[in-house]
């Protein structure tokens, strides 16, 4: 219903414009909802990891976002498979550069895909299998099933490590291919982090309203709002360490990456922080404004629209030059958004709303956050 | 707390403690004070205590720290002590970033350890009333005002509510 209204806005706008753009944002929302389903998986896992038992309540939330990552997959398959010529200039093999030679053993375009379908495939089977192990612990008072989903999960977290950083980038730094930066794995993982937790936060308030998820009390979404508060602060801190390093070596080979956004996409690019750190510092700093679910989804819709920016400030500068928002953009945004949330509410449904059978989920509404 | 004379009844248990608390409560008495040994999930708001203003306190004092840490580096490079660091300009803000974080972080930590010890009546040279050393170790206390004339029924009342010792605490003087 939501894509089918979506979709002819796009088919509007697609018509118009020149394709390399089109292909920067079909990667740009690509890669943040898969992102974000990926973000949610490792949600899951790390609260499984750490013996967490709070999160039981809401954990079907996660999983069924997790749903998206080979939905999300394909698209960004495709844009490997045929707009690679219109975003990565390492692409065009018959002139590269000498920088560009030098990388011609990891950024060539065979590779390049291998790596994409690799990432594609091993994540949706972790997915799948943290998933079925999920679901079978419902029909089965088996232990075993628990202890298994620690392991798979210690696998998910080991390939997640690496994976994240090199999709990362592969997708989008290798845009930029004359430039590197070795903290950038990180600050994409902390952006799209926080944009899951911003996303779950949301999801939670349609169910609520949908009559779902009653039982969430206030301790839950104080721990969500604790972390939306939280990594949107080690986002930041990402964002400087990244950006002050370069800046005070002034070193032209990484400082043109900046220099490029700060003069040609200077109000955005300045936006970018004030909403993605300015925004949730305040506005999430009191206890009280983390036990309101309105205003956690305020914020998280802020934060969400916030992290759109940041992946347009990382993508769109390489790609196209100057800053360009119109109908294209946000078409392709709620596009993308709707069929996420179209896998999302169809894994949802073929799923119990909270995972009763699980050992620790009593515990998860007899805990309270200090006053 | 010097002047009064008060009487005090122990628990071993923080949940017998509430249970105490809320048996007390119904009586309609008045508690003048709780002691335990940790902090006990649920006492604040089973004795209706007020929300500190200490947070408050943090977050102005930290503001303060944001401008006066940015603002007196802009001073110190721009018109105390220029110096010219790698062709960088003077007013470089990029450089003030960590140096300003962490005067921040300082005065709200230092605003909220001064405030809460001031707060609390607590501090080095504070004069405090130690009733029940055990208090530090495993025992939970409850502490009654008594009169003179109230003494008895005070002590009646803790043992009712389960209190598994109750002494009576003169003042020092």
């Amino acid at each position: 219903m939501v894509i089918g209204a979506i979709l002819a806005a796009i088919g509007i706008i697609f018509n118009l414009d020149h394709s390399h753009r089109i292909w920067a944002n079909v990667l740009l929302n690509g890669f943040f909802f898969t992102a974000i389903a990926l973000g949610a998986v490792f949600f899951v896992v790390v609260h499984v990891l750490g013996e967490s038992g709070w999160h039981t309540a809401i954990q079907r939330i996660p999983e069924a976002m997790g749903q998206f990552i080979p939905f999300g997959g394909i698209i960004l398959l495709i844009v490997a498979l045929l707009g690679m010529h219109d975003i990565y200039h390492w692409s065009h093999t018959e002139h590269l550069d000498k920088i560009l030679e030098g990388k011609k053993a990891y950024l060539n375009p065979i590779f390049f895909i291998v790596r994409t379908v690799v990432y594609l495939v091993v994540w949706t089977l972790l997915m799948w299998k943290l998933r079925q192990l999920s679901l079978a612990s419902d029909r089965s008072d088996d232990l075993k099933l628990f202890s298994r989903s620690r392991i798979w999960a210690a696998i998910f977290i080991v390939i997640f490590a690496v994976t994240s950083s090199t999709s990362a980038w592969d997708w989008i730094m290798s845009i930029d291919a004359h430039w590197f930066s070795t903290l950038f794995g990180w600050y994409i993982f902390s952006g799209f982090f926080v944009s899951s937790v911003a996303i779950i936060i949301v999801l939670l308030f349609v169910l609520r309203r949908m009559g779902y998820m009653e039982q969430v009390n206030d301790e839950h979404l104080h721990d969500l709002g604790k972390y939306l508060f939280g990594f949107s602060i080690f986002w930041a801190y990402l964002w400087v360490s990244q950006y002050l390093l370069i800046w005070y070596s002034n070193i032209p080979e990484e400082t043109v990456y900046f220099v490029k956004r700060q003069e040609d996409f200077s109000i955005i690019f300045f936006m970018n922080v004030v909403i993605n750190f300015g925004a949730p510092l305040l506005m999430l700093m009191s206890r009280g404004s983390k036990r309101r679910l309105t205003w956690l989804l305020v914020t998280s819709v802020v934060v969400f629209i916030g992290h759109w920016i940041d992946l347009y400030v990382a993508i769109m500068p390489g790609v196209i030059g100057e800053p360009h928002f119109g109908v294209l953009e946000v078409g392709m945004t709620l596009l993308c958004l709707g069929f996420f949330l179209f896998i999302f509410f169809r894994s949802f449904a073929k799923a119990p709303v909270v995972p009763e059978n699980h050992p620790y989920f009593k515990e998860s509404f007899e805990y309270d956050n200090i006053r | 707390m010097k002047q009064k004379t008060y009487v005090s009844g122990y628990f071993n248990d923080d949940k017998d403690l509430i249970v105490a608390i809320k048996k007390l409560q119904e009586k309609e008495v008045v508690i003048a004070d709780v002691r335990t040994p940790f902090p006990v999930h649920g006492l604040d708001t089973v004795l209706k205590l007020r929300r500190s203003r200490l947070p408050k306190a943090g977050f102005v004092a930290g503001s303060i720290g944001l401008i006066a840490g940015f603002g007196f580096q802009a001073w110190v490079f721009t018109e105390g002590w220029p110096l010219n660091f790698g062709g960088k300009p003077f007013m470089s803000i990029p450089s003030f970033i960590p140096v300003t974080f962490e005067v921040t972080v300082l005065f709200a930590a230092l605003a909220l350890v001064f405030g809460f010890l001031l707060g609390s009546g607590l501090g080095p040279g504070a004069p405090t009333e130690i009733f029940d050393e055990e208090v530090s170790n495993d025992r939970f206390q409850i502490l009654l005002t008594a009169n003179a004339t109230k003494k008895e029924s005070s002590q009646q009342l803790l043992k009712e509510v389960g209190a598994l010792g109750v002494k009576i605490h003169e003042p020092k003087s």
